[in-house]
């Protein structure tokens, strides 16, 4: 199986060539890198080539990669300093700003083969703007409203770009990093206008358990790196 | 001559057969479906938001209550999802506890589905029959965890604990005489083995019992056989996976193609359809149960013969003993730790997928070393399934859709998430 794996990916990597920026294996499962143009063409050959036969798109999500490596704390240099007891953000040095914010990543299963591949698919547009595969795969409907719902991502060539998870006439993509967890509006009866309103948020949020981000060498021979 | 327009019809939020909180737009054309457009979200809770700002042990309750008929198979995808990253594998034992109980979670959920499926077509008594059944497993669920639904028994790492050796009995009440409850209780003197044995004993009859009032029903058959085929091209293209799958004639089941667990030491065939249509998805579930029901006698057979731990002894990821801690500065600090800060896990992504009862349920984790997940992506099979409602009632009548709601086995904890 492993092996297998492997060589999916090294196919994958020969076959597609200048379209990947990146194929290799995580755990177990081939992973490929896709530049955004070139995407409906690869995801076409994925689907249709006897090799790969991936018939089957199991999942789609949005990522928002805006805090990747941040914590609330700083853990490395703690034995010179001790412990910043705060929760901070301002710790980090800010290069989510270089790289692209969002990514697409596709899930797909080849039932034929046993195979599946994991494709991503970072955009570095403003507005986030992606092409859609719905006409592929026709199960891409709804998870690309989803994503569009959630995260702001547009789809290009979608049949029914519409929200789909969150309230008729909500404002705002919730699952973007920069969205307060506890939400921007609350809803409550008004027993005068006899009707539901909604207000500003009056609840704060409360980090109990600080997000904190420590090496451990001991999980260096999982990854398989050295 | 008056115009003849389509009508235009609501179906839910809040209808019985909506099985929660569905709400259909139907485009008629007298009674026949012209177009389906279904509303989702009024269940949506963020789980996935919600899991990103909590310690990594402390989302698995919220998994329960994703899909909230197979409360352990849920967890049993999160759980192995932050194992694969971490690269820890449960102890044997807790193995076959974890299949085990994701097979009686199966038949909970199958029969949850089965009742409902046949009250929304019209078959009261057999809402009554299965609620009586799952009635045994809920307790079965609470003998291991201490609740019947939301769980939380599957850790990263193991189990919770050990079967317990001794089961809960009926006290008697103003409702239940000392007859009564001697009766009820008397399956309950062994231990939780001994119990899940007793129900596996008789469960085959009441599947039995189940089909002999719908299999050759001549009601039932009308209103399911050639209800919403789906052909297996379309199935794969519309993302269909579980039962909905087979149901359309493809073999596929993750438990025999990428096994997990022990699924490969076990006996268990996976039933396929023919037709792809309503009546073949209620044959294959059927049969799915008297699998799940093998399983469970072949887990019971090894749990017995083979005591071990069943959770792992690295206390950087399982909490120490109570007493241990007591006692122990070591085991307090682990305690400490785990309790208050959780523990990081590797940077990288893993996708971790079960069979689920409904289809495959993932998690798609992505942790950037810290002590919460970066991202979890959830995939119900609900989802996928829902999605296909409006090509799966075109141009059938009105009362076809509460079939086909049925059929698709929807729960909307899972959907909306």
């Amino acid at each position: 199986m492993a092996n297998s794996v492997e060589t999916l990916a090294n196919s994958l990597s020969e076959h597609f060539g200048d379209a990947l920026t990146g194929a290799h294996v995580a755990y177990g499962q081939a992973v490929i890198e896709l530049k955004p143009n070139h995407l409906l063409a690869v995801c076409q050959s994925l689907k249709d080539e006897e090799a790969y036969s991936f018939e089957q798109m199991i999942d789609l999500c949005g990522v928002d990669y805006s805090t990747y490596g941040m914590a609330d704390w700083e853990t490395n240099s703690t034995s010179n300093t001790g412990f910043s007891r705060g929760v901070s953000k301002d710790i980090f040095d800010d290069e989510a700003e270089t790289r692209p914010r969002f990514a697409v990543v596709y899930h797909l299963l080849s039932i034929r083969h046993n195979h599946r591949l994991r494709v991503r698919c970072m955009i570095d547009k403003t507005p986030a703007k992606i092409e859609s595969v719905v006409n592929i795969w026709a199960s891409a409907n709804w998870y690309e409203r989803e994503a569009f719902d959630l995260f702001g991502i547009l789809f290009e060539g979608h049949p029914d770009l519409r929200r789909i998870l969150t309230d008729y006439g909500f404002v705002g993509h919730p699952f973007r990093k920069d969205f307060p967890l506890e939400g921007n509006v609350e809803v409550r009866y008004d027993p005068e206008q006899k009707r539901v309103v909604y207000q500003p948020v009056t609840i704060t949020n409360r980090v109990l358990v600080p997000r904190v981000i420590r090496d451990d060498n001991r999980y260096k021979e999982v990854k398989g790196e050295e | 001559m008056p115009e003849i327009r389509n009508m235009t019809m609501n179906f839910g939020p809040q209808h019985p057969a909506a099985h929660g909180v569905l709400r259909l737009v139907l485009e008629l054309d007298g009674e026949v479906i012209e177009r389906a457009d279904p509303h989702i979200g009024l269940l949506h809770r963020g789980t996935e938001k919600l899991a990103e700002y909590k310690p990594y042990n402390q989302s698995i309750g919220y998994m329960d209550r994703l899909d909230y008929v197979s409360m352990m198979c849920n967890e049993h995808a999160y759980v192995m999802a932050i194992e694969k990253l971490m690269g820890i594998t449960p102890p044997i034992r807790a193995q076959y506890i974890r299949v085990m109980f994701s097979e009686i979670t199966r038949v909970l959920n199958h029969l949850m589905w089965l009742g409902t499926h046949a009250l929304d077509v019209g078959a009261m008594t057999m809402f009554l029959y299965c609620f009586r059944e799952r009635e045994d497993l809920m307790d079965c669920y609470e003998a291991v965890s201490g609740t019947r639904m939301h769980a939380t028994y599957f850790r990263p790492g193991g189990v919770y604990r050990d079967l317990p050796d001794a089961m809960p009995f009926y006290e008697v009440s103003k409702w239940h005489n000392e007859k009564e409850v001697k009766n009820m209780n008397e399956e309950r003197q062994g231990s939780l083995l001994d119990f899940i044995e007793a129900f596996t004993d008789k469960f085959p009859t009441c599947i039995d019992e189940y089909e002999t009032l719908l299999t050759d029903n001549r009601i039932w058959k009308q209103r399911t056989v050639d209800i919403a085929v789906v052909s297996p091209k379309r199935a794969l293209q519309l993302g269909f996976t579980g039962p909905m799958l087979r149901g359309s004639g493809i073999e596929w089941d993750l438990r025999k193609k990428q096994p997990y667990e022990v699924y490969h030491k076990v006996d268990f065939d996976i039933p396929v359809g023919t037709n792809g249509d309503c009546y073949d998805r209620y044959l294959v579930r059927v049969e799915e149960m008297r699998q799940s029901n093998h399983i469970i006698k072949q887990c019971i057979d090894w749990l017995r013969e083979n005591p071990g731990p069943v959770i792992l002894d690295d206390h950087k990821v399982t909490p120490p003993k109570r007493e241990e801690m007591k006692g122990d500065m070591e085991s307090l600090i682990h305690h400490f730790k785990l309790f208050t800060e959780g523990y990081c896990v590797p940077e990288g992504e893993v996708y971790a997928a079960v069979e689920h009862p409904k289809g495959e349920f993932g998690i798609y984790l992505i942790s950037d070393g810290a002590n919460k997940p970066y991202r979890v992506k959830i995939r119900a099979a609900g989802f996928a399934h829902l999605s296909a409602m409006d090509e799966m009632v075109r141009g059938h009548m009105l009362s076809d859709v509460v079939t086909v709601i049925g059929t698709q086995d929807i729960v909307f904890g899972e959907i909306d998430r």
